[in-house]
């Protein structure tokens, strides 16, 4: 898992690329817990994310509820294989995908 | 059917995941029914590595089957006695605030794959699941 990120006009994005999984998900974690502070709003960048487990979504939760109190959260570029992932999980009345 | 033998350490999840994509690369399996299946082992992976021996560590065995109709999996361990399968299901209504962040994986589990077994047989916790082509 790779992450980038860009900070605009108090607008963070995130674009994570590779897998989210057990092993890469404490990392993502780490960095966006590092960056709530400096940041309104939360845009993730899911263009490039091949892979998400329960591990990964639990990181998602705890953003969203973060960040729910702030400027909000965003996911874009979602594929079909993971929007299903987010589906099943009820993730997609919980997030915002657009 | 291919079997592997392996310490129970979330660290060795990768050489798992690598042990069962091989074998569904190999029977042409479709990229989305690949992650949905690496998902499964993931969570049912994960959980043997947390719980079964902790604090010790111990092995887990891991199995997969490919037939004509479908793929098979099964995960056995000589841990203490537990069933992922009875516990609840999470409440996946329920808003962002109230959600807890727990029992999550095994919900996917039962949700993505086609048949989900447990027993404990032998001293040993045995799990299966099948995941229709």
């Amino acid at each position: 898992m790779e992450i980038k990120k860009t900070n605009k006009n108090g607008t963070l994005n995130v674009a994570i690329s590779g897998r989210v999984d057990t092993t890469t998900a404490p990392a993502l974690e780490t960095e966006l817990k590092g960056s709530f502070d400096g940041c309104e709003a939360l845009v993730l960048d899911f263009a490039d994310v091949e892979y998400i487990s329960s591990a990964g979504l639990r990181v998602l939760l705890s953003a969203q509820k973060v960040m729910g109190k702030k400027g909000g959260m965003k996911l874009i570029n979602v594929s079909a294989d993971i929007m299903e992932i987010f589906d099943v999980t009820g993730f997609t009345d919980i997030l915002t995908i657009v | 059917m291919k079997k592997l033998e392996i310490k129970a350490l979330t660290e060795n999840l990768s050489e798992v995941l690598a042990f069962i994509d091989k074998e569904l690369e190999a029977a042409d399996c479709s990229m989305k029914t690949q992650m949905q299946i690496d998902i499964a082992v993931e969570e049912i992976f994960v959980n043997i590595a947390n719980y079964a021996y902790s604090p010790e560590v111990g092995t887990a065995v891991i199995t997969i089957d490919v037939t004509d109709d479908a793929f098979v999996i099964g995960f056995s361990d000589c841990g203490i006695p537990y069933d992922p399968l009875a516990k609840p299901d999470p409440d996946i209504t329920l808003s962002a605030e109230e959600r807890s962040i727990g029992g999550l994986g095994i919900y996917m589990v039962k949700k993505s794959m086609d048949d989900v077994i447990y027993e404990y047989r032998d001293g040993q916790n045995i799990l299966t699941f099948k995941k229709d082509r």
